[in-house]
């Protein structure tokens, strides 16, 4: 039994996509412990796992997709025995859907996709009210408008009976946590919650979301592809490259000490404010990447991120599977850089 | 080449002072709203509502400003892709001389659109999938009759070769591309009639961070290599700072600031280029001393607040702001701003509230 205050464990998660074109690893060997009151923000760029890890969690893998291999388990409140093993349950099994939108609930990425356009904000936060707590339609009525209120909606009581379309794409997205919060979740997945939004209402977003977390004490997965909003909102942040978790700590030893070239490499990839207000005369270029994200059926020898290294050992790094090291109390990285102790390496600033 | 068959109009010695390449005087574009089965006009969204800006030869000028406000419109009324309601846009056309793009007729419009061309958002909605990469970049070229046969195939391969992609792929599909790869397709076919000027409509922000950097380097490498001058319509504000020289704010269809990009980011003259400055995320978790978050939403454009449209989200609201509409005008050499209180204010720039 690990420690009271977490609430979900993700152990060597594998999650499998059987295509025409081959098996697309997605998730190959993800670990991850959520904690009640923290934010694990999760980083990466499309189609390095991140969404598929989250949707595993919930059991919400599309069907050519399967978890193939690993354990999620999910520790209900209020209990210091009880430990749910999500991954051997059904996607449709009553006891997913009991916890789904209950116990873990989900913000999805685009606010207008994600609610009913036919029925009203209202009823679509009364049915999950109504499933999974026993109370009558009035009551359900009231706790919806309540609810509305709690994530700063003005006018609750007559937000409830509008449409999605009626509301602007801050709104809706207000809504739509609104949704995912009316059961009192123990653990919110946010998946790209504010990407579609603007600056703004990004921040406008992410305050209500940091003071709904102390209000429930909730946990919160918050997976996103842009590290100026993890340096925002989460506490400790997991890096994940083709399926695997590279790098994971918490949110300032991240971003002021990066051990994973991949992750120094992103940092030094997006343009830095502090740079272009210092600079004189014409800009300076961006440091890239070289070479794309491979395609995801090709199971590369050694490191994933081998081809694009900077740092590449030929010898070492095409050729042996890094493991994981705690290279500090609490702050892990998959890299060979770091595998012999003799070889100390001092990893630089990223913000050089 | 053709390149060689035209030689441009060299009217700049006769001025003292270059004049700007694009100028925009009060530009409108209203869309109709209507309603009923014989389709009365009940009213209009003022999408763009008397916008002004220039931009220099060579330069970048960063056009920012929420979802909605009409940046987007700004930049396709400027190729008249969309016929403005009204205004002016002068262009320096290196063929044609200076032009106002507004009043051009058809064939015109296609002579003065080898010039100023446009990149788009979407890399997979803007490339037609039934079109292979020879035919998709070369179709500026055919339809403005500027090469074929051979000749457009080799200037398509030149094209491909300039925007990092091998000219070997000019038979394949747009399928068998990645997303930074189609952006490059898209640059390749705007570049292909040998442009001044190029309208950017938020060419990075479907990309990943990594793949962002290649192509925010490429757009530079080019501008440099080609003399281009760009127009660059987007929303993330660190990505513009980045490239831009000088940035404009746009908020419900005006202008509201436009200065050069550090002392807009540094010494912002309008509350809300305040508050954009703000609400930049940034990748420092260091907690910031002060943040301002805008309470309420976006005004709507269809039904504009009176007065300034900012006043009922603005901290420094004043009586004058609700009543009055402020002017846009230049404060001090090169910075605009519409703003009853902008000599008055000290606001806060990105620097300021780290």
């Amino acid at each position: 039994m690990p420690a009271n205050n977490v609430i979900a464990e993700i152990k060597n998660l594998h999650t499998n996509f059987y295509l025409r074109e081959g098996v697309a690893r997605a998730v190959a060997g993800v670990n991850l412990t959520l904690e009640k009151g923290r934010t694990l923000g999760i980083v990466g760029e499309s189609g390095c796992g991140k969404s598929v890890t989250a949707h595993s969690l919930m059991q919400l893998v599309p069907s050519p997709g399967k978890i193939e291999e690993g354990e999620i388990l999910f520790y209900p409140p209020g209990s210091t025995t009880e430990v749910i093993e999500i991954h051997k349950l059904e996607p449709n099994s009553k006891e997913m859907r009991a916890i789904r939108g209950n116990q873990i609930s989900m913000v999805f990425q685009e606010p207008m996709t994600s609610m009913l356009p036919v029925r009203t904000v209202g009823a679509q936060i009364m049915e999950a009210i109504i499933l999974h707590q026993q109370v009558s339609k009035a009551e359900a009525r009231t706790r919806a408008i309540e609810i509305l209120s709690r994530v700063k909606l003005p006018n609750a009581d007559r937000i409830v009976d509008t449409y999605p379309f009626q509301l602007s794409g801050g709104m809706r997205q207000r809504a739509v946590i609104a949704m995912a919060l009316s059961c009192n979740p123990n653990l919110l997945i946010a998946d790209e919650p504010t990407t579609a939004l603007d600056v703004t209402t990004e921040a406008q977003i992410l305050d209500l979301l940091r003071a709904l977390q102390q209000d429930f004490d909730m946990g919160i997965m918050y997976i996103t592809h842009n590290l100026g909003v993890i340096a925002e909102i989460a506490d400790d942040v997991a890096v994940m490259y083709m399926g695997k978790v590279v790098e994971q700590t918490d949110t300032s030893s991240l971003f002021f000490k990066p051990l994973h070239p991949y992750t120094q490499a992103l940092l030094r990839s997006i343009p830095q404010l502090d740079d272009v207000m210092a600079r004189t005369g014409k800009n300076k270029r961006l440091e890239t990447i070289k070479g794309m994200v491979p395609d995801p059926y090709r199971i590369l020898p050694g490191c994933v991120f081998h081809p694009r290294c900077p740092q590449f050992m030929e010898g070492i790094c095409d050729q042996i599977a890094p493991e994981i090291i705690e290279v500090e109390p609490d702050h892990i990285v998959r890299c060979h850089l770091y595998t012999a102790p003799a070889e100390a390496h001092t990893a630089k600033d990223a913000r050089l | 080449m053709t390149e060689q068959m035209k030689i441009p109009v060299n009217n700049i010695n006769e001025h003292q002072t270059q004049p700007p390449l694009l100028e925009i005087k009060s530009l409108k574009k209203y869309f109709p709203i209507q309603q009923g089965f014989f389709k009365r006009v009940v009213g209009h969204v003022k999408a763009v509502d008397d916008v002004s800006l220039y931009v220099n030869e060579g330069e970048t000028l960063g056009l920012v400003g929420e979802s909605g406000c009409g940046k987007t419109t700004t930049g396709r009324c400027i190729l008249k892709a969309i016929t403005p309601s009204s205004g002016e846009i002068w262009f320096n056309d290196p063929d044609m001389g200076r032009v106002n793009v507004n009043e051009l007729e058809h064939e015109q419009l296609v002579q003065v659109r080898r010039n100023m061309r446009m990149i788009f958002q979407d890399p997979y909605a803007s490339l037609n999938p039934r079109m292979t990469l020879q035919d998709i970049v070369g179709a500026p070229l055919r339809a403005m009759k500027i090469a074929k046969g051979k000749e457009l195939e080799d200037r398509v391969a030149e094209m491909l070769r300039r925007v990092g992609l091998r000219p070997e792929y000019m038979r394949r599909y747009p399928h068998a591309f990645s997303g930074g790869q189609r952006q490059r397709i898209g640059l390749a076919r705007a570049l292909a009639p040998n442009p001044k000027f190029l309208v950017c409509d938020e060419p990075v922000s479907a990309l990943d961070v990594s793949v962002q950097a290649q192509i925010l380097n490429l757009l530079q490498e080019l501008q440099e290599e080609m003399g281009l001058t760009y127009l660059f319509v987007a929303h993330d504000l660190s990505v513009v700072a980045h490239i831009s020289e000088r940035v404009a704010v746009m908020y419900v269809g005006k202008m509201v600031e436009m200065a050069p990009t550090q002392e807009l980011f540094m010494t912002p003259k309008h509350p809300y280029t305040e508050a954009l400055m703000s609400a930049i995320p940034r990748p420092d978790p260091t907690p910031r001393e002060k943040r301002i978050i805008l309470t309420g939403e976006v005004a709507n454009p269809a039904n504009p607040p009176s007065g300034c449209y900012f006043h009922p989200r603005c901290a420094y609201v004043e009586d004058i702001c609700k009543t009055k509409e402020p002017v846009y005008e230049e404060i001090s050499p090169g910075h605009y701003v519409k703003c009853h209180r902008a000599a008055e204010l000290k606001l806060s720039g990105v620097m300021n509230l780290a």
